[in-house]
């Protein structure tokens, strides 16, 4: 069974295609294209008419070059994918480049998010690279004077017996000419795990020397002859702001100060906007402070962080939402004891180092945007109707992400430069303040959890839940929505996975909510880990409330659920083996953190698990917290973290290793040092002296392992993340029996519970 | 006009007096490693060297800098082969990598000064440094390496 989610990008992505093959001028191209009508590849190629595709060259010198349309923000995206390709293909890898394309069409659908990446596009660019293989050995056997099936491609070079023929050289005789239908290309067999050469095996990442060293271009880096900067002055709300009226008389005193515009956004994006341009990013700055711009302000300028909540409590008590899960009946379910609990998030930034930024130019008609962005496919339509020009007319040219996280996936940073560039009639660089990218920022929403739960002989009998949040998909992609159970209407799968867990409880309900007035005060944005990065908080929390309630452990009451039966017994050929495999995770976390073991007063363990992003296609983590709970300041020290990762066949170990590290610090600091709140219809932390990610003095130890797998490979760029904050507040039980629902659990918060308890 | 040596060279601009060293580095003098983050140096992703310091650019007025000596990540080393460059790349570090320029520039300053830190002292130099991909262990690591890798070199 493939997810909503999934169905949705097949629909956009994997529409059967042939496969071509040919010599050109630079070398040998190959891509996917073709199908009927198209006489000679080579031709094709050469013109470069095929789409959409994925493609690699080979050039003279025998270099293959992959063509790499996700977004590098850190995961090392491209040395993953062209790994798969050149494992494949026989590649020599010291003979592999990448680049990280334009917008242009060709490509496909664009979106690098959701952990999607490799899972999305290792069955096609292996079968890309394995078709690739396929025609160098056709090529190097008619050269060797042998048949190809007495050939191999190994390193870079076609071998027959003791003798070889390089792929430079082959490309260099051309005349290759090759085409494999859409039948042909699924028939062709890709490598069993024991025949890879490079495929989970270490490598050092392509663009890790270029980001030490000084060379790495991000967006904010690119300049045009003839520019202007931009500083914006934000309205006072997201929605609804009108200007009344400028006075820059201050501003013309500042030197380099070339003059303000009152966007108009036709897209209806922007609303209450206006730029201040100087010729130097400074007098940008300087005039922007001294502009005086009047507003009537939209409808939402007196909402807080208290009534978001408040508003969702409300919901989540209702009766209303849409159904999510639904198993046997909880209104007739009978325990021994029921447990009531509501868990809360808090607002939390992106806050990625490099803030929003863009530089708009039109040539010819045509606008050009640089600026580093996860979802292009998304944000080009949105570029179009605000400049009033066809999609085609719109090219997003790709930097490296200073942090993605999420923020990305919606490019509305690129349109205030985009406007003003198109008032001006000259390329405007827009770079946000860090204050400014925070205002703007499209915030995790803060969020509530109910949950009414029985158990009974030491199992749990029934779970009632209802999730609330702003919904980020009904936001910004609405065909991305999802259909709830028993026509109860649309849902976002972005505010809903992770309560569709796996473990088998006879009577559960899950009731998803959009919260209208987040939803009306600002842009709920999709934050990394999404859905379960704060669903998971309240699902293993309780978790462990119905474990203690239940008199058992919290590892043996999570195994007793996770019996892979039913709908959790998993399927090929993503969720094969099924609760076992989480079941398993959680075994091996156990040894590795010496659960059980006796610690000093105030100290304590705590478990949760995760099954990743979506429960079509999961990675499966337990994790075990150690923390300190200091019961005179509250502070509550992450001793160490230890997580076992099972996330099917691992491409680039190390790439992985560092995602799931950065992911599971993230945890850590979403569940203690960071959170906002919402103040006047605006966040009301903006920079570093008030909003506080963790820093190197607060790292815990970790100790992270994966699980040696041959299944099909899913996600790592988020699901670490998700289990850090329950183990933390299960271990604080641990330690001191208090149990915490709000995040992030702030020192003052924490003692505040213990002088309670 | 205000007169200064960045990495070895003498430059002059005519830029204000106000106007913060990050600025003029980045969009006068073409040096893009340097970069902004927060503006209140409170995230180290646009630490320079003055006069062999480790300095918040984002917040030093280019006034306070005539007849200085700034170094930045660009004349760290000029082939990119500082000690803590090879041990960033040997540990590989860096994630997004935006961040990176300015963590190096912070730990350089450390080891011009203690050329065998303890690990203490690493996070303690480091802890003003924010990485918001969160490779904090590597970058803690490979700054006792490129210490290691710098007495070997000696």
């Amino acid at each position: 069974m493939s997810s909503p989610i999934q169905r949705s990008l097949e629909r956009l992505t994997l529409s059967r295609r042939g496969f071509l093959a040919g010599s050109t001028a630079g070398g040998l191209v190959m891509a996917f294209g073709g199908g009927a009508g198209v006489a000679s590849a080579a031709e094709a190629l050469e013109e470069k008419r095929f789409a959409p595709t994925v493609w690699f060259e080979i050039d003279t010198a025998g270099t293959v070059l992959v063509n790499i349309a996700k977004a590098e923000m850190g995961q090392h995206v491209g040395t993953a994918l062209a790994r798969i390709v050149a494992d494949e293909l026989g590649a020599d890898w010291s003979k592999v480049g990448i680049t990280h394309v334009d917008s242009d069409p060709k490509w496909g659908y664009m979106v690098t998010g959701g952990s999607w990446s490799v899972h999305t596009s290792f069955q096609a660019l292996s079968r890309a690279g394995a078709a690739g293989r396929i025609v160098l050995i056709e090529a190097g056997a008619a050269l060797l004077g042998v048949a190809p099936a007495a050939c191999n491609a190994v390193n870079g070079e076609v071998r027959a017996g003791d003798r070889a023929v390089s792929f430079a050289e082959i490309v260099q005789r051309g005349a290759i000419d090759r085409q494999f239908t859409p039948e042909e290309l699924e028939a062709i067999p890709v490598k069993t795990p024991e025949q890879r050469n490079l495929v989970g095996k270490p490598v050092r990442a392509l663009d890790i020397p270029a980001k030490s060293t000084a060379r790495a271009t991000y967006g904010i880096d690119v300049e045009l002859p003839g520019m202007l900067y931009a500083r914006p002055l934000l309205p006072p709300t997201r929605y609804g702001s009108s200007v009344t009226g400028v006075d820059d008389s201050e501003a013309r005193a500042v030197h380099g100060y070339q003059g303000y515009e009152i966007l108009e956004d036709p897209s209806g994006t922007l609303q209450g906007w206006v730029v201040a341009l100087a010729d130097s990013q400074w007098a940008a700055l300087k005039a922007a402070d001294v502009l005086k711009v009047e507003r009537t302000p939209g409808p939402t300028a007196e909402v807080d962080e208290d009534a978001l909540l408040a508003h969702g409590e409300a919901l989540a008590a209702g009766d209303g939402g849409v159904l999510f899960v639904k198993e046997g009946d909880v209104d007739s379910a009978r325990g021994d004891t029921t447990l009531d609990a509501t868990y809360r998030t808090h607002s939390v930034l992106h806050f990625t180092m490099e803030p929003g930024n863009a530089l708009a130019q039109q040539v010819d008609g045509t606008w050009h945007l640089h600026s580093g962005n996860q979802w292009q496919s998304l944000i080009i339509p949105v570029l179009a109707r605000a400049l009033e020009v066809n999609e085609a007319q719109v090219v997003i040219h790709q930097y490296y992400l200073g942090g993605g996280f999420g923020r990305r996936l919606w490019g509305d940073t690129m349109l205030p430069a985009a406007l003003a560039a198109k008032a001006v009639g000259r390329p405007v660089k827009l770079v946000f303040t860090r204050e400014d990218d925070s205002r703007f920022d499209c915030v995790r929403s803060a969020s509530v959890q109910t949950f009414s739960g029985q158990v009974a002989d030491g199992r749990a009998v029934s779970v009632d839940s209802a999730v609330v949040a702003g919904w980020p998909t009904q936001a910004m992609a609405p065909g991305f929505m999802a259909d709830g159970l028993e026509d109860t209407g649309k849902l976002d799968p972005f505010a809903a996975n992770g309560a569709n867990h796996w473990y088998s409880l006879p009577h559960h309900r899950v009731r998803v909510i959009e919260n209208d007035l987040a939803q009306q005060t600002f842009l709920p944005g999709w934050l990394r880990t999404v859905g379960p990065g704060w669903i998971t908080w309240g699902v293993e929390s309780f978790m462990d409330e119905l474990a203690h309630a239940a008199g058992a452990d919290p590892i043996a009451f999570r195994l007793a659920h996770l019996d892979a039966t039913g709908k959790n017994a998993g399927e090929a050929p993503n969720s094969v083996g099924g609760a076992k495999r989480l079941a398993h995770v959680l075994q091996v976390v156990r040894e590795q953190s010496g659960w059980g073991r006796e610690l000093p007063a105030d100290e304590g363990l705590g478990v949760a698990a995760t099954f990743g992003q979506e429960r079509a296609r999961p990675t499966w983590i337990g994790c075990v917290a150690h923390v300190k709970v200091d019961r005179k300041s509250g502070v509550i020290t992450v001793r160490k973290l230890w997580q076992t990762i099972d996330c099917g066949t691992v491409v680039h170990p190390d790439g992985a290793l560092a995602q799931a590290e950065g992911a599971a610090l993230w945890g850590v600091s979403l569940a203690l040092h960071e959170g906002t709140h919402f103040e006047n219809g605006q966040v009301a932390d903006r920079n570093l002296d008030s909003y506080t990610p963790l820093r190197m003095a607060d790292v815990p130890a970790l100790d992270i392992r994966f699980v040696d797998s041959t299944e099909f490979p899913q996600g790592m760029g988020e699901p670490p993340l998700s289990p850090v904050a329950p183990a933390i507040a299960n271990a604080v039980f641990a330690a001191t029996g208090v149990r915490l629902r709000d995040l992030p659990m702030r020192p003052e918060d924490v003692k505040a519970a213990l002088d309670v308890a | 006009m205000i007169e200064f040596t960045v990495n070895g060279e003498s430059v002059s601009t005519e830029a204000e007096p106000d106007t913060p060293l990050l600025w003029v580095l980045r969009d006068e003098l073409g040096l893009k490693g340097t970069k902004y983050g927060c503006g209140i140096a409170q995230c180290g992703a646009c630490t320079v060297h003055l006069d062999g310091m480790a300095t918040r650019s984002c917040v030093v007025p280019l006034s306070s800098v005539s007849g200085r000596s700034v170094t930045t990540i660009e004349g760290l080393d000029g082939d990119g082969r500082h000690p803590l460059q090879r041990a960033w790349i040997e540990m590989q570090v860096p994630q997004c990598g935006y961040c990176q320029n300015g963590q190096i520039m912070q730990a350089a300053d450390l080891l011009a000064n203690n050329a065998e830190p303890t690990d203490d002292e690493v996070v303690t130099h480091m802890n003003g440094n924010v990485c918001r991909c969160m490779a904090y262990t590597r970058i803690r690591k490979a700054v006792l390496r490129g210490a290691e890798i710098a007495r070997e070199g000696k």
